[in-house]
């Protein structure tokens, strides 16, 4: 359950730094936070109650005690595409950066709404 | 105000979405679909320890293929954004130099920084580790270099021969599926093996050492971009 909590509170951190935030580096850290808090909510979503993880590491270990692989797996796909997507992000924020001088998002035009 | 209305809307949207989440999915509870499969044929089909592997790279390899196109798109981007930015500027030299700890106990460190990211690339079908981690590890290392020695790089070249070369493996282990077996791309054609051995789980250590490789190199090109921004010289 603590999990559950854990990675709402990291997606609603998330979320505030990307709407109310001003600074294209915290809005990142923002992008950041909300991939992590989904990474735990999904491999939560797979938990089951008093299960191992999915290795079959010494006998004794039967497919009823583990807990889902599936979630995981995707977690082990999203994690990288999210550290790549970071690394996008902050070369745009840099070459933002170089063309307007600044990092303030009220100050970049054409992205004002 | 319609900005404050917007928001209003989107997050009840977000909170109305978290109470339907918590209704349906309880904490703990075995919600097992297609999982339970998995778990059961795991170790008569591929032979590998680790359920996880067996899903990234046999039940769902073509996403993993997918999944290292994107990574390898995210790179290509990075570069070429940072090639846009460097053309008018003239590179800044770095006046503060890291201390001779630094430097000798990178040169130390850095050797077993790889033996620790290939030995959990290698060891992927039986530990929790594999490529994308043992890749990343390595490319730590190569973080720890440049921060020690700036002014230097590494040879662009030689690590996008690297690259390529272990996403053609990845592809031709993928295609030669086709013509064993069961005619289908990934076919896990190697014998299996016994359970819990290095040599085990037929051709799934091999494409997890190509995707090492292959992520290893990636992030060093990424690190290596965003690092000569300010801190290396040196022509590419």
């Amino acid at each position: 359950m603590i999990f559950y909590v854990g990675a709402f509170i990291l997606i609603a951190v998330g979320l505030y730094a990307i709407i109310i935030k001003k600074n294209l580096v915290k809005i990142i850290i923002g992008l950041d936070l909300i991939s992590s808090g989904t990474n735990l909510l999904i491999v939560s979503i797979g938990y089951v109650k008093g299960g191992t993880a999915p290795i079959f590491s010494h006998p004794g270990i039967l497919p009823q005690m583990m807990v889902d692989p599936v979630p995981q797996a995707l977690t082990l796909t999203a994690i990288v595409i999210g550290a790549s997507e970071l690394a996008l992000a902050a070369a745009f924020v840099a070459i933002l950066y170089k063309h307007y001088g600044t990092l303030d998002i009220r100050k970049v035009r054409g992205l004002k709404w | 105000m319609i900005r404050k209305i917007t928001y209003t809307i989107f997050l009840s949207i977000i909170v109305a979405t978290l109470i339907l989440f918590f209704v349906a999915f309880p904490f703990g509870k075995n919600k097992m679909g297609v999982g339970k499969y998995y778990l059961n044929n795991d170790i008569k089909q591929t032979g590998a320890a680790n359920v996880v592997t067996a899903v990234t790279l046999d039940y769902r390899g073509l996403d993993t293929l997918g999944e290292v196109t994107v990574l390898f798109a995210a790179a290509a981007g990075v570069s070429i954004l940072f090639y846009l930015i460097d053309q008018d500027k003239k590179k800044r030299e770095r006046q503060v130099y890291p201390n001779f700890i630094v430097r000798v106990g990178s040169r130390i460190i850095f050797p077993f920084i790889l033996l620790f990211g290939s030995y959990i690339f290698i060891h992927g079908h039986l530990t929790p580790g594999g490529g994308f981690q043992g890749g990343s590890i390595i490319a730590s290392g190569f973080l720890l270099l440049y921060l020690a020695y700036p002014g230097e790089r590494v040879n662009r070249k030689k690590l996008a021969v690297t690259e390529g070369l272990a996403g053609l493996t990845f592809v031709v282990f993928g295609a030669i599926g086709i013509f064993t077996g069961a005619h289908s791309f990934l076919f896990n054609f190697f014998p299996k093996g016994t359970l819990n051995m290095l040599f085990s789980a037929g051709i799934l250590p091999i494409l997890y050492i190509a995707i090492g490789f292959k992520v290893g190199s990636e992030f060093a090109g990424i690190i290596d971009d965003m690092m000569c921004q300010t801190v290396c010289g040196g022509e590419k």
